[in-house]
């Protein structure tokens, strides 16, 4: 019952959530100077034609009708048409969501997957050198801007050694492979913080088990003490970073918006940029609303597993960050 | 155990990914980039130059075309005669050409496009093309009359812009999604925020070209664009968007760079309704204070070349007027004390292209030197087209007119810039309707001095068309008549 | 130690950013084509940009910008932030209940999201980055001040503060706000390290700063393109952020360690 109670509470948060979101950035959306059919007919159109455009497009109707209108469909799917494309925006979603939500999925299994070893390796050897580089490592992970690396990597790896794609994205149709390969260096460049931040929880996390009495229980039952740590010490790890990854996920979001810049990808970033500059208010809107949608579900997602898997863990985690 | 054996697996697979990134060219395949995605892929329907850069010769053919070289040729006319009155245009259609879609072309079918490109409230992005026009007339299967209400001696060049292009009742309204056309490659995919591919259509009329499929990548960032050209994903950039660049790729024997010429004049706009830029002293104290020589280096590394009107340096007509607005700092000090403008502060609003960008921190300084407070403020096109173009709130601004033979804009009363010298007006005018070729010349070289004499605008460069591309590439244009990447006679060499 | 090489890198940092807001040792708003990329020497310690900009005062100036940007953004996190967090512990039920739900709503739009709505509507600058920097900022110091300030509602001088007839408002800001003035202090510099991180990230997708203002990720953004001919010029304002952004969370954990040494989760 409880259950019940606090999942329809998530719920409902959500769904206010993206009402005000979408209010916000409706608002925001009808102040701006600029209009987007004056900027699909160019410098030497008629005022009759982006007349007609205009009345097309729907932008001379009132602003609550607008809003009214954008709000029950977006309850059914329909994000409208996009302004300078001209098809359905949930197509475009669908199209970009193809590109970004692999590479988000990537750089996150890229952090964990080298979080997990440098922080375990890190936690064992507590206070010498090697943990020392590996804390000065995730430090200087943390400072070096992604926008940065990523630049550093298309010109060591794609210009100079020429072993990866510079940028842009051939297309699942092209085959796996060469699809992960474009997503590879920006994957990397987005992971590099993640990774860092991870590395010092699973090091801590580790670190703060090993000093727990069942570790020392678990030697004294005959395993070996790297045994006890993978078995005991690394599963009080997943509690933490599950929860990170959920705390984390709107600034990977927001630096695969940027990294995607970068790297030319067609991904949802790119699209909300493009529709930003144009005008196109239909894909601004249903791009804000499906990367804070995604945010939240992700964050609340993070939450309850977490939860789940250790209820004491309440040690408010702060939002140790990068953008 | 486990997952240790998972990483080394995954960093297998990365390696195995990322190692053959640049495959050899296919001889019949082109990657062709662009800095910008067009909005849709109807070329009668929208001013953005990307639309005409993919479909224009090699999708979509009009009556008329454009050469290279600039010159008009017939395309899907292929003959005309202008009536002893030069109030009509007769053309003789090519016979059996179908579109893409197995639809014939024929005069019914040309009128209709004509008279779509034209009507009132269409969303043709240059309705001054047509405005001559008085009606269209079918006077056959393979024959069109054009009645003019005004003799129009550019009523053929009109015609072979992209914006006139022939496209059929059945298919006309899906263009913007699906382009059908006549032209030697049709429309295969779009997938947006990529690519266009364009595949050679098996019932072209003409010559087959020698390409089998053509991609156009959208690549909007610069260091990708650089990066993208020398790691192989793309074969040739013809608008390349960083000419900074350039000595890296000319040291560099695997590709060929080209400094061509467009149509883009780029020009300092002043908004001479608006006080004190009224005062044609003020107007020449901006362009006397432009050093165009270091806006040139500086914004454009050297590859533009400087104008002193509104006429390119590779038209026949040009004259070379810089001189009459040289830079010269001490005069731009004398005339603003002469106008007794002092504190003169002004703000230079810049479109987001590089070049517009870059000059105007370049002429922002400039100006400061001789005393003008001059700021910058970027603006997104959006912005511009509706506070700068039409609601004219603006000082100076900086934005290339790409459009060929465009001297007219200057006779508009309504335009963003305007003059008020009634002979650049009058010369004008008699452009509009003369017809003799030594006379025109003549015409066009008044405009040209008395544009610069009164100072319309600060006239800085002509915009280059930068290629670069594969060396084993031939066949691309070197020059910019209008907007497009004809690739119809591309051709990898070996 | 490591408070004192931080504390020392931070100092010259903000001491730079805040001579370059007044002087710089060239001018930054002339060019001078002829003298650009040149090398470095007496005059021009780092050599000159693409306009023959003395690279050094350039750095100085994107710092002022960029620094200023992310102090202005952490600001408006911990004054709004820490006031909400309070007030809503202070008030307790429904009043706590809204601050956090209101922070959740808050907390899922990225400050880039912020920047690009804010940015279409009233066109991109510095202010904005501020602001959308500074929006993303406030539930983090809402929920951090709420959860540390809890239990110091519960506890004996809280109680004793009550008898003498103080308000729950009076108590946050005399009893409570005091205790947990480190925990935000700290928290504070973490968040300045990421104000400078986002700050580059926004003017670098022409979000942030716009011309002629410099910042550290407008410079970034505009040397990219010349990294094959002039790499120091990308290279400069990326390591003057990593610095920044190193000193300042190194500070922050040292403080952390020492004004809290309970807190030895992630120490």
């Amino acid at each position: 019952m409880w259950r019940l109670k606090a999942f329809l509470k998530r719920v409902g948060v959500l769904a206010a959530t993206l009402i005000g979101a979408s209010l916000l950035i409706f608002l925001a959306m009808n102040v701006l100077p600029g209009d987007p059919a004056e900027v699909l007919l160019g410098m030497n159109a008629s005022p009759e034609a982006i007349a007609s455009l205009r009345a097309e497009m729907g932008l001379d109707r009132s602003l609550p009708l607008q809003f009214a209108d954008f709000v029950g469909r977006a309850l059914v799917g329909d994000f409208g048409v996009s302004a300078t494309y001209g098809v359905p925006v949930i197509d475009l979603l669908a199209e970009r969501a193809s590109v970004s939500v692999p590479l988000a999925v990537l750089s996150v299994v890229l952090s964990v997957m080298f979080a997990l070893p440098a922080g375990l390796y890190a936690a064992t050897r507590r206070g010498r050198p090697a943990d020392r580089a590996v804390e000065i490592g995730a430090q200087v992970g943390l400072s070096i801007p992604n926008v940065w690396l990523g630049l550093m990597l298309v010109f060591v790896f794609a210009v100079t050694l020429k072993i990866a794609p510079a940028g842009g994205f051939p297309g699942w149709g092209a085959g796996v492979l060469p699809a992960l390969g474009a997503l590879l260096l920006p994957a990397v460049s987005l992971a590099a913080p993640q990774a860092a931040i991870l590395t010092r929880i699973v090091r801590a996390a580790v670190a703060e088990a090993m000093d727990e009495d069942y570790v020392a229980l678990a030697r004294a039952k005959g395993l070996s003490h790297a045994q006890a740590v993978r078995r005991h010490a690394l599963a009080n790890a997943w509690s933490p970073i599950v929860t990170i990854i959920g705390l984390q996920f709107g600034f990977l979001v927001a630096g695969a918006i940027v990294i995607e810049t970068v790297f030319s990808l067609p991904g949802l970033g790119r699209l909300l940029f493009q529709g930003v500059a144009q005008r196109d208010l239909a894909v601004v809107q249903g791009v804000v609303l499906v990367l804070v949608a995604t945010v939240i579900v992700v964050n609340s997602l993070c939450d309850a597993v977490a939860d789940w898997r250790d209820p004491r863990r309440r040690a408010a985690i702060p939002p140790l960050a990068s953008p | 155990m486990k997952r240790f054996a998972f990483v080394a697996a995954f960093i297998l697979t990365a390696v195995a990914v990322s190692a053959p990134s640049s495959a050899q060219p296919q001889s019949d395949r082109l990657i062709l980039a662009m800095a910008l995605e067009p909005p849709h892929l109807d070329p009668t329907a929208g001013a953005a130059g990307a639309i005409d850069e993919i479909l224009y010769a090699n999708v979509f053919e009009g009556l008329t075309r454009v050469l290279a070289n600039g010159a008009v040729a017939p395309a899907l006319a292929t003959s005309w005669t202008i009536a002893e009155d030069d109030l009509s245009a007769t053309f003789m259609l090519r016979e059996g050409v179908t579109f893409h879609d197995g639809s014939p072309f024929n005069a019914e079918v040309a009128k209709f496009a004509l008279d779509r490109a034209r009507a009132d409230g269409a969303e043709n992005a240059q309705p001054q093309l047509f405005a001559a026009i008085e009606d269209v007339v079918v006077d056959g299967p393979l024959q069109l009359t054009i009645r003019l209400s005004r003799p129009d001696g550019d009523l053929p060049y009109a015609l072979a812009w992209g914006d006139a292009v022939m496209v059929h009742p059945d298919s006309a309204e899906a263009n913007k999604q699906t382009p059908v056309g006549t032209g030697p490659f049709k429309f295969e995919r779009w997938r947006r925020g990529d690519r266009v591919v364009l595949v050679r259509s098996d019932t072209y009329w003409g010559e087959k070209p020698a390409l089998n499929t053509v991609e156009f990548a959208f690549i909007a960032d610069p260091t990708v664009a650089l990066a993208a050209l020398l790691a192989g994903d793309v074969h040739a950039f013809p608008t390349f968007p960083t000419p900074e660049s350039l000595p890296i790729l000319e040291a560099n024997t695997d590709y060929t760079v080209s400094i061509g010429t467009t149509e883009g004049e780029t020009i300092l706009a002043i908004n001479s309704r608006k006080a004190p830029f009224d005062d044609i002293r003020v107007r020449r104290a901006i362009s006397a204070a432009i050093d165009r020589q270091a806006v040139i280096d500086g914004a454009m590394y050297g590859t533009a070349t400087p104008i002193g009107a509104h006429v390119p340096p590779h038209d026949p007509g040009y004259i070379d007027v810089t001189a009459v607005n040289a830079y010269d700092p001490s005069k731009a000090m004398a005339l603003l004390e002469e106008a007794q403008v002092a504190d003169l502060s002004v703000e230079i609003a810049l479109p987001p292209p590089a070049y517009a960008r870059r000059s105007g921190e370049i002429i922002a300084a400039q100006l400061r030197e001789v005393g003008i407070d001059a700021s910058v403020r970027p603006v997104e096109w959006a912005e511009w087209l509706s506070k700068v173009f039409r609601g004219k709130e603006f000082d100076l601004t900086i934005v290339a007119h790409t459009e060929p033979a465009d001297v007219g804009i200057y006779a508009r009363p309504d335009y963003y810039f305007a003059t008020k010298d009634q002979v650049l007006k009058d010369a004008l005018a008699a452009l509009e309707t003369e017809g003799d070729p030594n006379a025109r010349m003549e015409l066009l070289k008044t405009v040209q001095t008395r544009m610069a004499d009164d100072a319309v605008n600060a006239f800085l460069f002509q915009l280059p068309k930068i290629g670069v591309w594969d060396a084993r590439l031939t066949g691309l244009w070197q020059n910019a008549p209008l907007q497009a990447n004809d690739v119809t006679g591309v051709s990898w060499s070996e | 130690m490591r408070l004192w090489w931080s504390a020392l890198v931070l100092a010259v940092l903000l001491i730079g950013a805040l001579v370059a807001a007044f002087w710089t040792p060239h001018a930054i708003d002339g060019v001078a084509i002829a003298n650009r990329f040149a090398s470095p020497s007496r005059q021009f310690p780092l050599g000159t940009d693409q306009y023959g900009r003395d690279t050094l005062s350039m750095l100085m100036a994107g710092g002022a910008t960029s620094l200023g940007v992310a102090a202005a953004a952490t600001i408006i996190g911990v004054g709004a932030g820490s006031v909400l967090g309070l007030m809503g512990v202070a008030f307790g039920g429904l009043g706590d209940g809204a601050v956090m739900r209101i922070s959740d709503v808050v907390f899922a739009f990225p400050a880039l999201i912020v920047a690009a709505l804010l940015a279409t509507a009233f066109g991109p600058g510095s202010i904005n980055a501020v602001i959308a920097i500074g929006i993303f900022n406030i539930p983090v110091f809402a929920r951090l001040s709420a959860a540390s300030a809890r239990r110091y509602f519960q506890l004996e001088f809280a109680d004793a503060a009550r008898l003498a007839g103080k308000s729950e408002v009076r108590i946050a800001a005399e009893h409570v706000a005091p205790n947990i003035a480190p925990i935000i202090a700290t928290q504070a510099a973490t968040q300045f390290a990421v104000a400078i991180l986002a700050e580059a990230g926004l003017s670098y997708v022409g979000l942030g700063a716009q011309p002629p203002q410099v910042s550290w990720g407008r410079m970034l953004a505009e040397s990219q393109t010349l990294v094959p001919i002039a790499p120091q010029l990308a290279i400069w304002p990326g390591i003057a952020i990593t610095i920044s952004v190193f000193a300042v969370t190194a500070f922050g954990e040292t403080l952390r360690v020492r004004l809290d040494p309970r807190r030895t989760f992630e120490a």
